[in-house]
């Protein structure tokens, strides 16, 4: 499914009841099967802009929305969270099920499709664990696996690996490839790491400071599969100057500012 | 050049168990205790030795007195200890979920909770009568205030990024509150249960030196009465056994049912 965002600003008011732009005037698309990152600095609605599509937020003006077919029962997006967003009293298969008890599937169904998706993530053999009793990187899958689930149309990613270590995001990137490969979702991906924007995007929309405008939509010319390899292609290393020089200076004037 | 060591600087932070102290501690007190009152230093009307109170209860449980007096005791306790658990945590749920219901309820528990519950007892003799139904009334109160505050608090206190993940899956008001608030308040429910279990036992025995016939805290103001400081002996040594058993059975049904609590 196709996602539309067509000049979207919002506006919400802070805890001093001051009026704060998150995003203003944001117009991009992201085509069916791709797999589009957003970068921006701190501070530049990247959260916000996931929250409008997950319909957590409603824009103050514009509109977002998706386009094409969606077969009944399936709920057009699902989000993974930065910081997993796991319920600890739920283990490894009640969390993957949790999305699917919410859609009214019935039991039996419920454990077989979170059973595929305990697999598919790399979680086998972990069913009846607490997150709690997990590492990060298997954490992040309980939430990868709890969102593809349900079978989105759009799959929202809140810089689902920033929260792990070097290492061991690297990992994660290469087998979120992996699994997007085969089940085609459409992704939206936010960060702050150029690096992983570019190595993971066929385009990356960059975002402005407070308030959030796209500066520049960069398209990645690199072919897929991505290879490790790749991270030393002109096409690459380009790619990621182009971003750096758009948000060096913005970047900068947010670090005196101290705006977080 | 000579090798300069690491200073060790650990020991500052060792803090070392004494295991033999904490039982001699216990055992060196009663034995000090038994000693007192064989020589006769302190007199037996004063102060009954432990052997004599254990050989006192076996006594009291063996001509059944013992077992009517904690029976008694229990059936109020335990009535008076569910009615309020359930009302403390329905009342702290709805405050905590509805926003209409916080606006109500809250100062009414806040005007309300401060009064000591044992002052309302004559008024429940007064509306209830002297029978069962005041003292499990005043069990019920003091039961029902922790748990109502500790469930809201803890309702209150559910984590908003879970509450935005379950939303973010669809879920409605009814599976926030059944899949996350109520979880996410469970810690705090046991934490009211055993601040209850605790104002519960004081209640009761409160209860019973006012107006009973039975219970264990008749059974010590009535030993009192007789001047029978052994079985007077026997009552406190109940009370403390029935506290620990019930801290002990919280604890057994905490690690139950918060299987996913970090320590457990």
């Amino acid at each position: 499914m196709k996602i539309l965002v067509e000049g979207v600003a919002k506006t919400y008011q802070d805890r001093r009841g001051q009026s704060v732009e998150a995003l203003a005037g944001v117009t991009f698309t992201v085509e069916a099967e791709e797999l589009v990152a957003v970068v921006g600095p701190s501070g530049c609605g990247k959260s916000t802009l996931l929250n409008l599509l997950a319909g957590l937020l409603t824009p103050s003006a514009g509109s977002v929305g998706f386009e094409g077919e969606l077969p009944a029962g399936r709920p057009p997006t699902a989000m993974v969270f930065q910081e997993f967003a796991l319920f600890p009293w739920r283990t490894v298969q009640a969390n993957v099920e949790f999305g699917l008890e919410e859609a009214g599937r019935p039991a039996a169904e419920r454990r077989l499709t979170a059973r595929r998706y305990v697999e598919l993530t790399g979680l086998g053999g972990f069913e009846r664990k607490y997150p709690h009793q997990l590492s990060g990187g298997m954490r992040q899958r309980v939430g990868i696996a709890r969102a593809l689930a349900v079978d989105p149309a759009v799959l929202l990613m809140d810089e689902p690996f920033s929260a792990l270590d070097a290492q061991t995001r690297q990992l994660m990137q290469e087998e979120l490839l992996a699994i997007w490969e085969r089940t085609r979702k459409t992704i939206l991906y936010v960060t702050h790491n150029i690096h992983e924007a570019v190595w993971m995007a066929d385009r990356v929309v960059v975002l402005s400071r407070r308030p959030g405008r796209v500066l520049e939509i960069v398209p990645v010319e690199l072919k897929r599969p991505r290879t490790e390899g790749m991270l030393g292609e002109p096409a690459f290393v380009h790619a990621v100057e182009r971003i750096w020089a758009l948000i060096k200076s913005q970047a900068r004037e947010a670090l005196q500012q101290g705006a977080a | 050049m000579s090798a300069v060591p690491v200073p060790d600087r650990a020991r500052a932070l060792q803090r070392r168990e004494h295991p033999a102290a904490r039982a001699l501690g216990l055992v060196g007190l009663l034995v000090l205790w038994e000693l007192l009152t064989r020589t006769g230093w302190v007199p037996a009307l004063f102060l009954p030795s432990p052997l004599g109170v254990v050989a006192a209860g076996l006594d009291m449980l063996r001509s059944g007195d013992l077992l009517a007096h904690v029976g008694a005791s229990l059936g109020r306790i335990l009535v008076g200890f569910a009615l309020g658990a359930l009302g403390g945590v329905a009342v702290g749920l709805a405050v905590g979920v509805f926003s209409l219901a916080e606006a109500i309820g809250n100062p009414l528990i806040a005007a309300t909770f401060p009064i000591p519950k044992i002052a309302l007892l004559p008024l429940l003799i007064l509306w209830l009568g002297i029978g069962e139904a005041s003292k499990v009334a005043v069990i019920t109160l003091g039961v029902f205030f922790p748990m109502a505050i500790n469930t809201y608090t803890g309702v209150r206190h559910a984590d908003p990024l879970l509450l935005r993940a379950a939303v973010s899956f669809g879920a409605g008001r009814w599976s926030l509150i059944r899949k996350v608030m109520l979880p996410s308040a469970l810690p705090m429910i046991f934490a009211g249960l055993k601040l209850g279990a605790g104002t519960s036992l004081l209640l009761l025995v409160a209860a019973e030196m006012i107006a009973a016939n039975s219970g264990i805290g008749f059974l010590i103001l009535n030993a009192q009465n007789l001047m029978e400081t052994t079985t007077l002996m026997v009552g406190i040594v109940l009370l403390s056994l029935l506290g620990l058993a019930s801290h002990w059975l919280l604890a057994r049904l905490e690690r139950l049912a918060i299987p996913w609590k970090v320590d457990a």
